[in-house]
């Protein structure tokens, strides 16, 4: 078989049913064998789109997500996305064309050092020199890029290694000397663990992506129940644990709950899992938590003790070691005290915003949800519009929240929404934008429209770049240098790539448009014009203490 | 604070770019750096001497060396018992007035002369950190035309 031949073969073992890219020069073998394979090829508009539709199927399907790109500018195109992947540790595997072997380092045309500069961006990376290394290469990527911490993995593939032949041989077994996660928490470790948990008096539940990735919701929801311990989510853990439970205090941290940042301050033992207590969670390092006693939980033992001091570490799969957990826990804490003091906090603090006759960009996910059930998948952009998201759209489902945590990339929720759309046909798939980060990877409409996706996108259109605006207002006294923008207009940017737009202005016009939106089998795109200077809050400013909120409420 | 840290690699190419590549993205220093093959052809040895302010950078050092894909094993010297060497080669403008006196020092220090010129020699030592860096000291008054140090290697006792 041919090089390409067997990359194709080996990613339908790996049970690959779709993969995203663009051709182009060196990788025109693989695309021969894809004219006839039957293996899905979405065609992308920029091969960013390819990237991020990958991580968006990856994160609603827990599936490794594919992606493809030629040489050169082809490959450098993926890097923001593979970067994106990496900070969120999202499973997924981006192969490269490369130019041939013989001409690596003459500065070919469209050469570019693809491991070189994914190095520092992925979980690990290959150039294939040799195709009687291909097969094995492929299944050791799909492996690392899926187990342990995911992460992706690229693969650099030269074209002369896509058209040399070998026979195929299918390494049944990967077995790396070098790379052996560990799954199982250490027992002594978790036994200590509970019996904290015993004797805590005001515990709290901090738990983040590692809990969605490892598929331990469930594990969560019978330790939270058992016990009477409240939950708290990052970012990447929303939809972990049901957002309506009356245990969820829903996200802490910079644009946190209120009620949750007061929890993780005042409280005497977090357990954390699947988190990695990242500066937009902790603020101040400093003044972070100060009476507690910390338990962390994580199969990726770098994340622990790197940026606050842990008592009780256990490296291992969450879902493992939560399982071991609830089993060691004799006698559940009192929490009664506890839970009151935060229902306390709750009424005091609610999570609100100002409720008149303007068209405010909160109402307008409120209704999202509403009429979806909160059963949607929410895909986001960056800044205002995906914090609004996270607050107002209460998550009950892992798997249903896609969007861009550590590295916030504009531009992530069009593309990421046309992936896990593909991903998860039967759900309604909404990606909540604002009017600068829409524009950041509009050209997707097309991939969209074109391959029949009926993803709806709601543009909460401020005129403004919303968060680094209210950051000028809060901090730079409102010279709003370079924020203000002039848009396109939206309903007709839709008609012309044949998606349905539409213009919503009043309040009135929000449910009816959505309900239009949500009967249409097609891309629609709803500009709503809303309040241009609506802050996001509560919101802790960059390098304070959790508690040391600026409120704003209504 | 220094720290002498071996680390088992696989023996591919670009594995030293991870690693030194792991040391600049997250601002660790390194000191020295020392690469060969092992008795293993598959697996390559790096001892590295890193400057670490405190204990949980060192720890933090460590956990994201052995999370690289190809690295199998790391090793920490700090608290073990071990033997480390270093390398140098001093090249030394001479006249004959001063070899009798250099020819007593490099005596004494255990040094070989390698090289005996007109004008200059070439020494050779093979010793710790702190035996070198004592005999390089004794070496003021000579004019050192060139210095050439190897990084350090280490074995566990």
């Amino acid at each position: 078989m041919t090089g390409a031949q067997i990359l194709i073969e080996c990613l339908k073992r790996e049970g690959v049913d779709v993969m995203f890219g663009y051709p182009g020069g060196v990788v025109l073998p693989i695309f021969d064998v894809l004219y006839d394979a039957k293996l899905k090829f979405i065609l992308t508009r920029h091969e960013q789109g390819a990237a991020h539709a990958a991580d968006g199927y990856a994160r609603a399907t827990g599936k490794v997500g594919v992606c493809l790109s030629t040489s050169g500018p082809g490959a450098t195109n993926l890097v923001t996305g593979i970067a994106n992947a990496y900070m969120d540790s999202i499973p997924m595997v981006a192969i490269t064309g490369q130019v041939k072997t013989n001409l690596i380092g003459n500065d070919a045309f469209q050469e570019s050092d693809v491991t070189g500069i994914t190095r520092p961006v992925t979980k690990h990376n290959y150039l294939v020199k040799d195709i009687k290394d291909l097969a094995r290469t492929i299944r050791e990527a799909f492996y690392i890029a899926s187990t342990g911490r995911p992460g992706p993995v690229v693969i650099d593939l030269p074209v002369d290694v896509q058209t040399s032949k070998t026979e195929f041989i299918w390494p049944e077994e990967i077995r790396i000397r070098s790379y052996q996660p560990t799954l199982e928490g250490h027992p002594g470790q978790i036994k200590k663990a509970a019996k904290m948990i015993e004797k805590a008096k005001k515990p709290i539940l901090y738990v983040g992506g590692g809990v969605i990735s490892s598929g331990a919701s469930e594990q969560l929801k019978a330790l939270a129940e058992k016990n009477q311990l409240p939950v708290t989510t990052t970012f990447m853990g929303i939809g972990a644990f049901p957002g309506e439970h009356a245990l969820c205090l829903g996200m802490l941290g910079m644009h946190g709950t209120a009620y949750a940042n007061h929890a993780i301050m005042d409280s005497d033992l977090i357990i954390a899992v699947g988190a990695r207590f990242d500066d937009r969670v902790t603020g101040r390092i400093d003044a972070f938590a100060p009476g507690a006693k910390i338990i962390h939980i994580d199969i990726d033992p770098t994340s622990i003790s790197k940026n606050i001091r842990v008592d009780v570490p256990i490296v291992g799969d969450a879902k493992e070691v939560l399982r071991d957990l609830i089993g060691y826990i004799k006698k559940s804490p009192d929490t009664k005290m506890w839970l009151g003091q935060i229902e306390k906090w709750r009424k005091e603090f609610p999570l609100s915003y100002k409720h008149d006759d303007k068209l405010r960009p909160q109402f307008v996910i409120e209704k999202i949800r509403e009429l979806t059930g909160g059963d949607a998948i929410i895909a986001t952009e960056v800044g205002q519009n995906q914090m609004w998201s996270c607050l107002f759209y209460q998550h009950n489902q892992p798997r249903t929240w896609i969007s861009s945590g550590g590295l916030g990339t504009m531009g992530f929720g069009l593309p990421a929404a046309i992936g896990a759309q593909i991903g998860r046909p039967e759900k309604v798939v909404f990606d909540i934008a604002g009017d600068g980060s829409i524009q950041m990877n509009i050209q997707e409409l097309a991939t969209a429209v074109f391959n029949k996706l009926p993803v709806k996108i709601a543009i909460l259109n401020n005129g403004y770049l919303g968060m680094v605006r209210q950051w000028q207002e809060l901090f730079y006294k409102k010279r709003y240098s370079a924020t203000p923008l002039q848009n396109p207009d939206f309903v007709k940017l839709a008609e012309a790539y044949g998606a349905k737009g539409l213009r919503v202005t009043t309040k009135e016009g929000v449910v009816p448009a959505l309900k239009e939106a949500l009967a249409t089998d097609n891309v629609v795109m709803i500009d709503f014009v809303v309040e241009p200077e609506e802050n996001v809050f509560p919101m802790v400013p960059a390098g304070e203490a959790l508690n040391r909120m600026l409120g704003g409420m209504a | 604070m220094k720290h002498t840290i071996s680390i088992l690699v696989e023996n591919k190419f670009g594995v030293l770019a991870r690693v030194a590549g792991l040391f600049s993205a997250r601002g660790y220093n390194i000191d020295s750096l020392t690469v060969s093959e092992t008795q293993d052809s598959t697996i390559s040895r790096m001892t590295v001497v890193v400057n670490a302010e405190d204990e949980k950078i060192l720890e933090q050092i460590k956990k994201q060396l052995n999370k690289l894909i190809d690295v199998i094993t790391v090793i920490d010297f700090t608290k073990k018992e071990y033997i480390e060497r270093e390398l140098i080669f001093v090249k030394i403008a001479v006249d004959k007035s001063d070899l009798a006196r250099l020819k007593k020092i490099a005596a004494k220090a255990k040094a070989d002369i390698l090289e005996k010129k007109e004008d200059f020699c070439i020494i050779e030592l093979v010793a710790d950190r702190d035996h070198i860096n004592n005999f390089l000291g004794q070496l003021k008054d000579f004019k050192l035309v060139e210095l050439v140090r190897s990084g350090r290697i280490a074995i566990a006792k």
